[in-house]
């Protein structure tokens, strides 16, 4: 019996994203009374690999296989599911980011397990196994009952603090059969935004809205963002608007963020931009209308020309930062 | 060629909610349902294919009580060729993906398309779901797609980019953000066709449920908002250091 980890690596690294996926294993692991393995896909040297060992994880199953060196769904599934079968995990547990997504329903399909995505919380039991989850995108949670004997969870980048917790870890390899017939999809290119922070694992996020008025006015969103170390990202209208790439929308059809500081400028606060983002820890709102539904969702807000607000407070934010 | 459109029936974007039946229930009183917003793009996408490759046959599905028709009703006034409902309440992702992967057997499709995520329950499971009972190969987040010379190309978003696939028939796609531009709207000559179009109302086959909510809850109430005035921004970089610790 154990826990089992993905613990998916970029270009060979880990991220703190990774280390908050172990500390929560971890805690199941101890709830549960059993093993936490974490288990990697690719080319990731043995002193990256022994750091997951600061998390709890007692054993890390490595695969490197040239086949897996592209990502599909069904071959990473596969994987997985050999890894899982053979460690006779009775929880795996995946970040909720884009591979998380793609293989846990394959994996729930394939180890006939039940699958809660999306959770921020441990288990409150875990017999029977409930666990806490958002529902109606953010506008309510939900306690989910998993009736199968293998559980799958995918927990959100920023819900779980890090816990150092050291153990010796053993690095074993592990070797799958992967089929020409697993890599039916075969990426053609790949484009990336390099050097920017992914919005969903930003700490904080300076996000702008239509009361910015176009484009050319985002220079001051962005050093908020540099002087803050922040990603920045934008309300449904300014990505219509195509002002900002569709990437930073955030709200109920875009991306759902929790960071833990979510400063909003312009932004009215529509019901379906707040459940996008109400998992944040404290929100800061800046608008001209004293009206605007955001001051209701809001920890601290200043009533103001954004204009001339966003300047100012960059520059005590710029003031703070040099004296700390 | 023909696809599968998984079609979610779900409450509308500015919809409040409310949960009923000691909150172990979702209020529909008052709510007004639509077509996923994913599954409403998606739809668009495939009838601009339709228009560019002549042949595509557009078959809408839901899982769910009749209560559900007029959404697939609405997927045929936009410009869905026929709809299927398998008459089941859905109970959970996998007894959804187990039925839609049956209608998927039964008929002689090419591929499927579902919404990336459902804004109800949120599962993001449905399509990935199907594409392992099938054993197809998924594309998941999906922001383009096109069909050329009997391969589909497809865009999706990965972390920190995109990335350009080819893939073969059959496979799953799961639509995200840019799958359309902008959701095609029924036109009142598609309203009065799809009175005629064929909806084709299905039993469910036998699937066991491995999820179940147990119970609801509305998010705390905040407590109320601090204002700082706009001239003394200091106070809130202040506030942010000391009060919320979070710089």
């Amino acid at each position: 019996m154990s826990i089992l980890v993905y613990t998916e690596n970029w270009e060979g690294k880990f991220k703190k994203s990774t280390y908050e996926l172990l500390s929560y294993g971890n805690e199941i692991a101890k709830m549960m009374n059993t093993p936490l393995i974490a288990l990697t896909i690719g080319n990731v040297d043995d002193n990256e690999l022994k750091s997951l060992g600061n998390y709890g994880a007692e054993k890390v199953l490595k695969i490197s296989d040239p086949k897996l060196d592209v990502f599909t769904s069904k071959s990473y599934t596969k994987a997985i599911y050999e890894a899982a079968k053979a460690v006779d995990a009775k929880v795996v547990i995946f970040s909720n980011n884009v591979s998380g997504k793609a293989i846990s329903p394959r994996l729930t399909v394939k180890l006939d397990a039940a699958l809660a995505a999306g959770v921020m919380h441990l288990p409150t039991s875990t017999d029977p196994f409930l666990v806490r989850k958002r529902v109606y995108s953010g506008k309510g949670f939900a306690d989910y009952e998993l009736n199968a004997d293998i559980k799958i969870l995918t927990l959100n980048t920023n819900s779980f603090e890090v816990i150092e917790n050291h153990k010796d870890t053993v690095i074993e390899a592990f070797s799958v059969q992967i089929a020409d017939s697993d890599l039916s999809a075969k990426p053609l290119s790949v484009e990336k935004t390099s050097g920017k922070l992914l919005i969903t694992e930003a700490e904080i996020l300076v996000s702008g809205g239509r009361g910015l008025k176009g484009p050319e006015n985002w220079g001051m969103i962005e050093e908020m963002a540099e002087i803050l170390g922040a990603g920045t990202c934008c309300s449904r209208p300014v990505a219509d608007l195509e002002w900002r790439p569709h990437q930073e929308h955030v709200g109920q059809t875009g991306k759902v963020v929790a960071p833990n500081l979510y400063i909003a400028i312009g932004i009215s606060g529509a019901i379906q931009h707040l459940a996008g983002v109400n998992g944040s820890k404290v929100m800061v709102a800046i608008n001209t209308d004293p009206e605007a539904p955001f001051f209701e969702a809001a920890d601290y807000g200043i009533v103001g020309d954004a204009f001339k607000v966003v300047p100012a407070l960059n520059e005590a934010f710029r003031k703070f930062k040099q004296g700390s | 060629m023909k696809v599968l459109l998984c079609i979610g029936h779900v409450p509308d974007t500015t919809s409040k909610i409310k949960f009923t039946n000691n909150d172990t229930e979702f209020d529909k009183n008052n709510i007004q349902f639509i077509i996923g917003p994913y599954e409403e793009l998606a739809l668009t996408r495939l009838l601009e294919l339709k228009e560019k490759i002549g042949d595509l046959n557009i078959t809408a599905i839901n899982v769910g009580p009749a209560e559900t028709e007029p959404t697939l009703r609405k997927a045929l006034a936009v410009g869905a060729d026929d709809a299927i409902r398998v008459d089941a309440e859905p109970m959970d992702a996998f007894f959804v993906a187990k039925q839609i992967a049956e209608v998927y057997k039964q008929g002689d499709y090419d591929f499927v398309v579902t919404g990336k995520e459902s804004i109800d329950y949120n599962g993001a499971q449905v399509g990935e779901m199907l594409a392992e009972i099938l054993e197809f190969p998924s594309i998941s987040g999906t922001s383009f797609i096109d069909i050329e010379g009997g391969k589909a190309k497809l865009e999706r978003e990965i972390d920190g980019g995109k990335e350009i696939l080819e893939v073969d028939f059959p496979f799953v796609s799961t639509a995200g953000k840019g799958f359309a531009i902008e959701p095609r709207i029924p036109s009142m000559r598609g309203i009065m066709m799809a009175r005629k179009k064929p909806l084709n109302v299905v039993a469910a086959t036998e699937a066991a449920a491995k999820t179940k909510v147990t119970r609801f809850y509305l998010p705390e109430p905040k407590s109320a908002c601090k204002y700082v005035d706009a001239e003394n921004v200091e106070e809130l970089v202040r506030l942010l250091h000391e009060e919320a610790k979070i710089i």
